[in-house]
């Protein structure tokens, strides 16, 4: 299992656009993968699940993937954050 | 005879009997299964079956209600293949043995209850979503027919509110008018109603869903009123109103691509608010002779990244196409902290409308501004394309938006791309410091777009959408009129010319105004240009110019009303 650590820092976190996003580039890959938020988890790859996690700016998710694709899968949802979904600063 | 008072969000007369809509009642029963197999086949089938049925809906609203309504549906299939919803729904028949009807039905409210919650009017339109899907797979589960309303006559159709899925199978010949308990000016029905050209009422209470099928009912949408069982008297003076409105309109629309001259000569540019290239092409029909304003904001919202410049340039290119060597005036990028762009951290703001929006937003944001600049100027090349800045309050501000128009052309030069060279640059006065100052603004630019709109809500100081204020917001104010006077004043004194593309511009008492005050363009949306343009036809310039010298001494909004409707009371029925 690979697994990393990331920081939500755009305004409004992983709702809206963004959400939409983050279950597009998951469902790219097929690993299965699971974005963990305090008590909360959800499959990276359903945009209800991801929307119920309510991680909003400076939320910390952590994030798991399991499969033949897991570094992969893992290395692009985190530049997708890092890089703020893409958004101008 | 009662009256019910709501908002009108749809224009227009409706008379005809009531037709109380029920959504059919999907009680879920709970059983348990024995036969988990069976079960999760029968749970297939019917995902299947609502599949089949939300393409079928999604090709039919796109045909028929165009891409927006579309896009409500092709959110529904995505919502139908979520793999956490069909995952628990699996689970729960699996691990509870539940019949698939209280296993769906129970995950989907899980999930709508969730997004309920949430603050922003984003996840509660998503839980009406999920919702909506979910009853649509619970009917078939459960054996019932779609197609809720099977009317039979024209009716006035009667509800706590409307969804998408509700209304697309609804034979709209036999709709007369929407009245909803619920909702408001933006909600589904009333923006359906408003394409299809119905009257609607919404917001008007819970006394609505008292009236039972059958009453006799008379829709008002310009009032917002819903007439129970009306007297003859009243009956009499609808049924003359609805007459001479069909009567009215259909004579306007015939004429629609004629100038607006007035009865002693007077020519006025009668032209659309427009915010997409569908919108292009209805203007065109609806007889506009160009553009007066081009919101930009379609190319910025309801997306994960910036437009480029690229983009841009074939968006208004496609738009400019439409017009050819009419006058398009495009307003650059109009958005503050109300609006939540993902591509951009636009911080939130306690008075949005006073904050950084508008020009002062693109001021500080030149990755926003210089690609619209340029996309424009390219675009412009050929065609009679105007620049406008909102939300100008001081000089300062046009003269740095001028540079940045101007650098941009700099560039492009310099780069051998094609430029526009003569584009004319304006403003929309809608800051009450703008319309002050207007002999100073007048020295700056090319023409004035007055948005009263905005101007109204800055000058009496009340948000335009707080209900509470609608009293006092009204464009018909003397404060804001003259207002108005002064900046088309002063703008003539420098022989330039003034525009006026809020609601005013489209509204029959106002029209013989702003004529009197000498308004060189009116720019309205284009389902207001037919009747508008026969409205100029029938006035005559010097009663005009009398009407409004009055009006500007009067003290107040009801005042000024009152005199347009004892001048000119033919304007009444419209």
């Amino acid at each position: 299992m690979v697994e990393a650590k990331v920081l939500i820092k755009n305004k409004v976190g992983l709702h809206a656009r963004p959400a939409s996003l983050f279950v597009q580039t998951a469902n790219k890959f097929k690993s299965a993968i699971t974005a963990i938020h305090g008590e909360r988890k959800a499959n990276a790859k359903s945009i209800l699940s991801v929307l119920t996690l309510g991680a909003d700016q400076g939320a910390e998710l952590i994030l798991q993937a399991e499969g033949e694709d897991a570094e992969e899968a893992v290395q692009a949802l985190v530049s997708l954050i890092e890089s703020n979904f893409g958004e101008a600063e | 005879m009662k009256t019910i008072r709501g908002i009108g969000a749809s224009p227009g007369i409706a008379i005809g009997p009531a037709y109380r809509f029920h959504r059919v009642d999907l009680h879920v029963d709970t059983r348990s299964v024995h036969d988990v197999d069976a079960e999760f086949a029968r749970f297939y089938q019917a995902l299947e079956h609502a599949e089949g049925q939300l393409r079928l809906v999604h090709e039919k609203a796109r045909r028929e209600a165009g891409a927006e309504q579309a896009a409500i549906f092709e959110a529904q299939l995505e919502m139908l293949r979520d793999p956490e919803l069909l995952g628990e729904t699996q689970a729960a028949i699996r691990d509870q043995r539940l019949n698939a009807e209280a296993a769906w039905w129970s995950t989907v409210e899980r999930f709508a209850a969730i997004l309920e919650e949430m603050e922003s009017e984003y996840f509660r339109a998503r839980a009406a979503d999920i919702r909506d899907v979910g009853r649509r797979v619970l009917r078939i589960l459960k054996g019932i027919t779609e197609e809720p309303m099977q009317l039979t006559e024209p009716v006035v159709i009667l509800a706590q509110d409307l969804s998408p899925s509700d209304t697309v199978g609804l034979d709209k010949s036999l709709v007369l008018g929407f009245c909803t308990a619920g909702g408001g000016e933006t909600s589904h029905t009333a923006i359906l109603a408003r394409s299809l050209g119905l009257p609607a009422v919404v917001a008007a209470g819970p006394e609505v869903l008292q009236i039972p099928s059958g009453t006799q009912v008379i829709l008002d949408g310009v009032e917002g009123l819903l007439i129970v069982e009306p007297d003859e008297q009243a009956a009499k003076v609808f049924v003359q109103r609805r007459e001479a409105l069909t009567k009215l309109r259909e004579q306007a629309f015939a004429h629609c691509k004629e100038p607006a001259v007035t009865l002693d000569g007077h020519r006025v540019e009668v032209v659309a608010n427009i915010g997409n290239v569908q919108g292009a092409f209805t203007a065109l029909e609806h007889g506009a002779e160009g553009v007066g304003l081009l919101r930009t904001e379609f190319l910025y919202l309801e997306r994960s990244t910036l437009p480029d410049e690229e983009e841009q340039y074939q968006a208004y290119r496609a738009i400019l196409e439409v017009f050819g060597q009419q006058p398009v005036v495009l307003r650059t990028l109009d958005i503050g902290g109300d609006k939540e762009l993902a591509y951009m951290e636009l911080p939130k703001e306690e008075n949005p409308f006073l904050g950084v929006r508008g020009i002062r937003l693109c001021l500080v944001h030149p990755e926003l501004f210089y690609p619209q600049i340029r996309a424009a100027l390219r675009a412009g090349v050929g065609y009679n394309l105007k620049l406008m800045f909102p939300m100008i309050a001081t000089l300062d501000e046009v003269r740095a938006a001028k540079r940045i128009v101007e650098a941009c052309r700099e560039e492009l030069r310099r780069d051998g791309k094609p430029v526009a060279d003569n584009i004319e640059i304006g403003i929309m006065v809608e800051v009450p410091s703008a319309a002050v100052m207007a002999e100073h603004f007048a020295r700056e630019v090319d023409f004035f777009s007055i948005g009263t709109n905005d101007l109204t809500q800055y000058t009496l100081a009340a948000d335009r959408a707080n209900a509470q204020l609608a009293d006092l917001i009204s464009a018909f104010s003397p404060a804001v009129l003259i207002l108005i006077d002064q900046v088309i004043q002063a703008a003539h004194r420098h022989g330039k010319w003034v525009g006026l593309c809020g609601e005013l511009a489209g509204e029959p008492l106002g029209i013989p105004i702003l004529l009197g005050l000498g308004l060189d363009e009116f720019s309205m949306n284009p389902s207001a240009i037919p009747l508008a343009k026969q409205i100029i036809r029938s006035l005559s310039l010097t009663q005009c110019q009398e009407l409004a010298r009055e009006v500007l001494t009067l003290e107040s909004a009801q005042a000024v009303k009152e005199r347009v409707r004892e001048r000119f009371p033919f304007l009444t029925l419209s």
